[in-house]
């Protein structure tokens, strides 16, 4: 029941995000379609993070830094007058992996809070590099004159090219992550997850595939980040500041960690009530605040575990 | 040469006075980490209230004392107030709940304090006490006041690690850090316990955040920098060690002043000075990171690693 249940939810909730463009734009509200390509490139950003964190059990807290850096690949290309699509989301992809690979290195040599501290200082690190960067506008950002070029048939221009594009990734990307968790690597990370030293004494090098893992996660991260700066055509270190970091963090937990499909309905409900709450008061952060709160000491296992009942990752944690 | 000397010494000033702010953030977040095991994000937000509140105090009274008594006070109140609402459900959850629930705190508190005091920031005077500058050498005026920072924070660490070292309390922190359940088996009241510490790490922070007033602008989200730092301190201290958050804290201040004082020149001697006009910035910002992934290549538990965990 609970497996129909979760296809049900799954199913809806894809269809709506194929016919929500149509009805935006019949309805004369193009400020929709910018929305929920928003949502979805942050989806993606939360699909990242739920992979190490609710499958490897590897909290990062940096996650915002790989957004960064994709945005900022396509921004320093298109700066520089390469407005290539497939070279900058190269880029994009090999330098958020390049990086999370070199911040894997070190911060999985520890664990536990540790962990936590480092990536969130590498993160800030970047954010710091990139204000530092005077060429590139430092602290005020840099502006994308045109949207990366991949050719007449796709033009990033267009909301509703942009929307589908990113409708698609954010799909693929489900379904390859899907096979992933359960492929023999992704059983092994899980398996790293809920006992670690076990997992080494039968003889498999975890920290290989915890780096793998983390890696992985990084560069969907940076993809995402790349389509980010597609979509605001502006790229800045506002982008990795911590709180993003805590943002995407917040929205993994609020659809429910380590169910793959929640995080997407958490960035939704993370940043549809963000909409809500600053169209309604100047003061929306100190409504929204509380909400985290109360969601964290109350909540289980996140929204998509209330639609269809199962518990999560979260949820099952704690019996 | 006499010029490179003084150079030198006032970052090293420079250095010192902002490792003391950083001891003073990473010494409640040591110990409220080693006794009750808790990250605390919201650390950074007393750390603002201190400053708000001793630079809303200042403007109103014009007494420096009375508004850094006020800051203590508040961030005392402030701090067992949020202990006894949040924390107590957190101290046996995850620390990704911890982190996140602190995370939803520091929304509020941030949001709050534009509240009160609006968004723009506020500015500190300087007390008149300690206001004008000291010659270090020959011809090198420093600001009394930063001299006055490092002197107090100096102090506070003495007294903070006497309290610990040689007094009952500072005892049954001990006994708490390495052992709670037996504490709380001895019949010591651990509930308190946690809410005294809490409320310590809450003066320290406040204290902190008030000496910075004159030095920095008081604004919403000011803590937040001061607190990422203090992980980087306390990471390459050892998590839960006072005397490696001493010494990191001290060595990120002076790394960090030095880098921004001295790595442009230093590049710009054997690269073009477009080159080192770029790069000198970018490196100095990264410098402490840099160090702190160093140190953790060759220790990965820090510096001071915590014993018997």
């Amino acid at each position: 029941m609970s497996v129909a249940r979760r296809s049900l939810v799954i199913g809806v909730s894809l269809a709506a995000l194929a016919v929500a463009p149509a009805i935006a734009l019949a309805a004369g509200e193009p400020f929709y379609v910018t929305l929920l390509t928003r949502i979805m490139i942050f989806a993606i950003a939360a699909l990242s993070l739920d992979l190490i964190l609710g499958y490897g059990g590897l909290v990062s807290f940096g996650h915002a830094a790989y957004l960064g850096i994709g945005a900022y690949a396509v921004g320093i290309l298109a700066f520089h007058g390469i407005t290539s699509g497939p070279l900058q989301f190269a880029v994009a992809i090999l330098a958020s992996a390049a990086a999370a690979a070199m911040i894997g290195a070190v911060s999985l040599r520890t664990s536990g809070v540790y962990f936590i501290m480092i990536t969130l200082a590498f993160a800030q690190m970047l954010y710091f590099l990139a204000e530092s960067l005077n060429i590139y506008g430092g602290d005020d950002g840099l502006n994308i004159t045109q949207p990366s070029n991949f050719g007449r048939l796709v033009d990033l221009g267009d909301p509703a090219t942009l929307y589908y594009v990113v409708l698609a990734v954010l799909l693929v990307l489900l379904l390859l992550t899907r096979q992933l968790i359960n492929s023999r690597f992704g059983l092994l990370v899980q398996g790293v997850k809920s006992n670690e030293r076990r997992m080494a004494a039968l003889g498999f090098p975890t920290f290989r595939y915890k780096l793998a893992a983390f890696i992985l996660s990084g560069t969907i991260c940076g993809l995402a980040g790349a389509l980010f700066a597609n979509l605001t055509l502006f790229c800045s270190p506002a982008i990795m500041h911590w709180t993003r970091s805590g943002e995407i963090m917040m929205m993994v937990i609020l659809g429910g960690m380590g169910s793959l499909f929640g995080p997407v309905l958490g960035a939704a409900l993370y940043l549809l009530l963000e909409t809500l709450l600053s169209g309604a008061t100047e003061h929306w952060q100190a409504i929204l605040g509380p909400i985290l709160v109360l969601v964290v000491l109350f909540s289980r296992s996140g929204f998509f575990g209330m639609l269809t009942g199962e518990r999560t990752a979260r949820g099952r944690a704690d019996g | 040469m006499g010029a490179a000397m003084t150079a030198v010494l006032e970052q090293l000033l420079n250095g010192a006075q902002f490792g003391v702010m950083l001891f003073l953030m990473a010494a409640g977040l040591t110990l409220i980490f080693g006794i009750m095991n808790l990250i605390n994000l919201a650390h950074g937000s007393l750390y603002m209230a201190g400053a708000y509140v001793a630079a809303a105090t200042f403007a109103a009274s014009g007494s420096f004392l009375l508004a850094l008594l006020a800051a203590l006070a508040a961030a005392v109140a402030l701090g067992a107030a949020i202990e006894i609402v949040v924390f107590r459900t957190l101290y046996d959850r995850e620390h990704l709940d911890q982190v996140l629930a602190t995370f939803g705190l520091i929304l509020f508190f941030n949001e709050l304090v534009r509240m009160i005091w609006g968004a723009t920031a506020l500015y500190m005077q300087v007390p008149a006490f300690l206001a004008g500058h000291v010659e270090l050498l020959s011809g090198s005026p420093y600001p009394t006041y930063r001299l006055a920072v490092i002197g107090a924070g100096l102090a506070v660490a003495l007294l903070l690690h006497l309290l610990i070292a040689r007094t009952r309390i500072g005892m049954l922190i001990r006994a708490g850090a390495s052992n709670r359940a037996m504490v709380d088996a001895l019949g010591v009241n651990v509930t308190l316990l946690y809410t005294l510490v809490f409320a310590l790490g809450a003066a320290l922070a406040a204290f902190a955040g008030a000496m910075a007033g004159p030095i920095f602008t008081v604004e919403s989200g000011m803590g937040e920098s001061v607190l990422i730092l203090a992980f980087v301190v306390i990471v390459i201290g050892g998590i839960g060690s006072l005397r490696g958050a001493f010494v990191a804290a001290l060595l990120v201040g002076i790394v960090d002043a030095m880098g921004r004082a001295f790595l442009r020149p230093l590049l710009a001697s054997f690269m073009s000075h477009a080159t080192a006009d770029n790069a000198g910035p970018a490196l100095a910002s990264m410098l402490i990171y840099i160090l702190m992934a160093a140190i953790l290549l060759i220790r990965p538990q820090g510096l001071f690693p915590p014993r018997g965990r």
